[in-house]
């Protein structure tokens, strides 16, 4: 692949990043392109482009990183940043390793979504509102986008590497409210990955269907339980429980600072031995798949929890150095604005042996969470809670009832040594991560999982 | 005329050259640093300067938009051919069209000098001093996972087709910590934070304080027994729930019915302690400007007063569906958004009960000083809500233990209405957008715990 930076140019800015010291230095350069449009009140309306280019030039000294970042490609602009972030640096000049080409892979893409004419874009999303309102007379409103984006990076740092990476995703999303008399309730549905237009080609259509049932399905739920209850998390999204309550957990930066329940476990039995989970940059074509990290080394797949024992932590450059050990390609950075940190990729529980239908059966009386809006973790407490988009009662082994309102809250360690069946039924889904004021595309995954106990937060009286 | 207000004329001719019937040009040009302390060093240092322009083009009715960090003379021509591209691929809207130049009052004080008085080394001595703070003076507080301070200087300039044209220079800073304490086995987590136009404007030592003060009171803290009372929300968990009102006041919303306070214009949908207003021009209020994202001027809108819904929040868009006028609500992240309806100041009116008075007033029931999962555990559209929470419990009117990993739940709408006090002293708290509340003790609430 042909790289946004010559090899020269980039020698060049690590050199004059070195010029007052530091044990490392890298310039990390990025083109953003992207496009998107929606569908709301069925006219095609918010149609934009972007365009962006830029680099980020860091330098390491001590405990301290000192940071520079341009809008602009060209050598001017790029030395600098290399000079300001230099600029508070006080010691004598520092040679970098001559820089070695390392070739890399991009995933494969087979339909380049900016050789798709907007026009067929906009043809998609009428479908998806097509399909969509026919659910029923009682869809409401439907509001459907797409979105692509394309990153090409080059990074270059004074360990002598140069490598380079280009990205391109694509996403679409429909949201459905339905209504009748005075209830509301509203669906989500979304289908991504690290993929081309070739991801539209297989009925992009029925992901508004599946969020118009979603809604329809909830106009007959009842106010959501609450009390501590057995669990049952349902397949995909259901994953971003594991994200939350012990991937950022794992990231080497909280587990440095004092900020992670899982400080000082490594080895130990966390979970039931039925429990394996992994992080993955590697998954072709999924969501949150790289070829390298933001930093530039090759992503790769990390058990983090092997038979109920935690086997590792997520590293990036700095907290790999500090730990000792080595960085397990989780690196990652919003943009060429921002400082490379840990990061999960696409995270998941390996699928387990459990049919889903008996670990339901096996509940007298629960809750069934089938998909989340979301989660949030505090770190440091382990205290996380998931806002639930779609879930049921659970009354005698039989999933009964839709809930509205519903929220999961509990403690990792807890939560995480509670899960006692992993189902059969794996697959992934996509997610947008924030940490730092920074979102990254991630994935998460699982089959279904049950969870002895845990506190549902509903309105019910 | 300035370098950035030249750019978007430029921007604005290239758009209607390229075709597009009207046009319309914002740029921005950001320069900022932040400091990350840890440890008693600086972790890292950040410098930046950002500037890029977003076009707004119109083909007839239908808008299309392009933005782009290549302001010389070909790179603003390409943006401005892309918007114009795009408003072809967009459908015809007959409310689409561009806002009309009106006059707008300067707004004086919006820059603070100090951001460019105080070099980096006084800053990072700033951030320092927070995370010195925090963990002085108390044996579990054990460390501070992150202490920043970051300050931003920006200048916009707006112009179009239609003859708007202005442009304006604000500063902002912030500093926030979390610090962490120890005790009975458990680590705890406290935020403490502090927003100012320039770094003389914050005091470190009040910022470092809150947050260990908020970690050492939730050590030992359990989980409450799930039931239904009185609570009394901080004003960082109050600037939270009003933001999501906010955003249910956007008329785009409302038109759209996606949101809990659509049809109910004029109709009680608060008790009278609770008074809301939008406050575009508020001196102290971090989201003032003298016009919004298409170049309205900004103003004070009253939105709910005597327990009345008195306004919506228009843009020119949503205001031209009506046949009204723009309330001057149109906001952007910067130029890489198209603007959208949005609040820009929420200021909640201060009641006249101290602290002591509302506990008192709530007699028993729980004190909230943070909730977790907003982004998830409130349904915009219904207002139906279920989110984590965290604080005190209140027994017989005065504070008593902490109290974690609970759910408070309930409807927006239904909460305004339980409103039954507003205490005396309000805070600009950043979450929620940019919001000014008192602590407001809610009448009744759903807690779910053990």
């Amino acid at each position: 692949m042909t790289q946004l930076l010559d090899q020269d140019v980039a020698a060049r800015v690590l050199a004059r990043a070195l010029a007052n010291g530091g044990r490392f230095a890298e310039v990390f350069a990025e083109r953003r392109q992207g496009q998107s449009l929606a569908i709301d009140e069925q006219r095609i309306e918010s149609v934009q482009s972007g365009a962006e280019e830029g680099a980020g030039v860091r330098v390491v000294e001590g405990n301290t990183t000192y940071f520079a970042h341009v809008d602009g490609l060209d050598p001017a602009d790029l030395e600098r940043a290399a000079d300001e972030a230099a600029a508070a640096l006080k010691g004598d000049r520092r040679e970098p390793q001559p820089l070695r080409a390392r070739e890399t892979t991009p995933l494969p893409i087979e339909r380049r979504p900016e050789e798709v004419a907007a026009a067929q874009k906009a043809e998609m999303l009428r479908e998806l509102d097509e399909r969509g309102r026919a659910k029923g007379a009682e869809i409401a409103q439907l509001t459907a986008s797409y979105l692509e984006s394309r990153r090409q990076v080059t990074v270059a740092n004074s360990d002598g590497l140069f490598s380079g990476d280009d990205r391109t995703r694509v996403r679409i999303g429909a949201q459905v409210v339905a209504r009748r008399n005075d209830t509301v309730e509203t669906g989500a549905e979304t289908l991504g990955a690290h993929r081309g237009y070739e991801l539209l080609e297989d009925d992009p259509g029925q992901i508004a269907e599946q969020a118009a049932a979603k809604a329809l399905t909830l106009l007959d739920a009842v106010a959501a339980p609450s009390g501590s209850m057995p669990v049952v998390v349902g397949g995909g999204f259901g994953g971003v429980l594991f994200h939350e309550m012990t991937g950022h957990g794992l990231e080497a930066d909280h587990i440095q600072k004092g900020a992670s329940v899982y400080i000082d476990k490594l080895g130990e039995r966390v979970a039931q031995p039925l429990l394996n989970a992994y992080d993955d940059g590697r998954l072709p074509g999924e969501w949150g798949s790289d070829a390298i990290d933001d930093e530039g080394q090759p992503t790769q797949m990390t058990q983090v929890i092997e038979d109920g024992r935690l086997t590792s932590y997520l590293y990036d450059h700095l907290t790999a150095e500090r730990a000792g050990a080595a960085s397990t390609g989780n690196g990652r950075r919003e943009s060429f604005r921002h400082l490379p940190i840990p990061r999960m990729t696409n995270t998941y529980i390996a699928p387990g042996d459990a049919a889903p239908e008996e670990m339901i059966a096996e509940v007298e009386r629960g809750f069934y969470a089938v998909s989340f809006g979301g989660g949030q973790v505090d770190t440091a407490t382990g205290d996380f809670v998931f806002g639930v988009s779609e879930g049921y009662l659970i009354e005698g082994g039989k999933v009964t009832s839709p809930c509205r309102g519903a929220t999961l809250i509990g403690n990792c360690l807890d939560a995480l040594a509670a899960i006692d069946a992993v189902g059969n039924d794996f697959f992934m889904k996509t997610g947008i991560c924030g940490k730092g004021g920074q979102k990254v595309p991630v994935g998460t995954g699982q089959g279904h999982v049950r969870v002895r106990a845990m506190t549902v937060g509903g309105t019910e009286r | 005329m300035s370098e950035l207000s030249a750019v978007a004329q430029r921007a604005v001719e290239a758009a209607t050259g390229a075709g597009a019937s009207d046009a319309e040009a914002y740029v921005s040009r950001e320069s900022g640093r932040e400091v990350r302390v840890h440890g008693g060093e600086v972790e890292s240092l950040t410098a930046a300067v950002q500037i890029g322009a977003g076009v707004r083009a119109w083909a007839g009715h239908r808008v299309g938009y392009a933005y782009g960090t290549d302001l010389s003379e070909a790179g603003v021509a390409a943006i401005a051919a892309r918007a114009a591209e795009a408003a072809e691929v967009a459908d015809e809207d007959e409310f689409a069209s561009p806002p009309q130049p009106a006059k707008f009052e300067a707004l004086p004080g919006l820059g603070d000098p100090s951001i460019a008085e105080w070099e980096t080394s006084r800053v990072a001595d700033l951030a320092l001093a927070v995370e010195r703070t925090a963990l002085a003076g108390d044996p579990r507080l054990v460390a501070v996972e992150t202490a920043v301070y970051a300050d931003a200087d920006e200048q916009v300039a707006i112009a179009s087709s239609t003859g708007v044209a202005g442009e304006y220079e604000t500063s902002s800073c912030y500093a926030y910590l979390q610090a962490l304490a120890e005790g009975e086995g458990a680590r705890e987590s406290g935020l403490g934070f502090g927003l100012a136009r320039g770094p003389r404007g914050l005091d470190p030592e009040a910022i470092g304080a809150e947050g260990a003060r908020r970690a050492l009171e939730m050590i030992g803290a359990g989980k409450p027994a799930s039931r239904s009372c009185p609570v009394v929300l901080d004003e960082t968990v109050a600037a939270s729930f009003v933001g999501l009102i906010g955003g249910g006041l956007s008329a785009r919303a409302v038109q759209r019915g996606r949101s809990p306070l659509a049809g109910r214009l004029e109709e009680e949908v608060a008790s009278e302690v609770f008074v809301l207003h939008d406050d575009g021009r508020e001196p102290d209020g971090p989201a003032s400007a003298p016009f919004d994202a298409e170049g309205v001027p900004r103003r004070r809108t009253a939105l709910i007063e005597g327990g009345r819904l008195r306004s919506y929040l228009y843009d020119t868009y949503t205001a031209n569906r009506e046949g009204g006028a723009s309330t001057g609500s149109a906001s952007r992240q910067g130029y890489r958004s198209l603007p959208s309806v949005s609040s820009s100041n929420l200021v909640v009116a201060p009641g006249d009960r101290s602290f002591e008075q509302l506990l008192a007033a709530a007699g028993n029931g729980v004190y909230v000083t943070d909730v977790a999962g907003l982004h998830s555990g409130v349904n915009p559209v219904t207002g139906v809500f279920s989110v984590g929470a965290s604080g005190r419990m209140i027994r017989d009117g005065a504070l008593a233990e902490a109290v974690r990993e609970f759910t408070i739940a309930g409807e927006l709408v239904a909460m305004l209405g339980a409103v039954s006090a507003a205490g005396a002293e309000s805070r600009w708290v950043p979450f929620g957008g940019s919001v000014s509340t008192p602590p407001l003790l809610i009448a009744e609430m759903a807690i779910s715990g053990s």
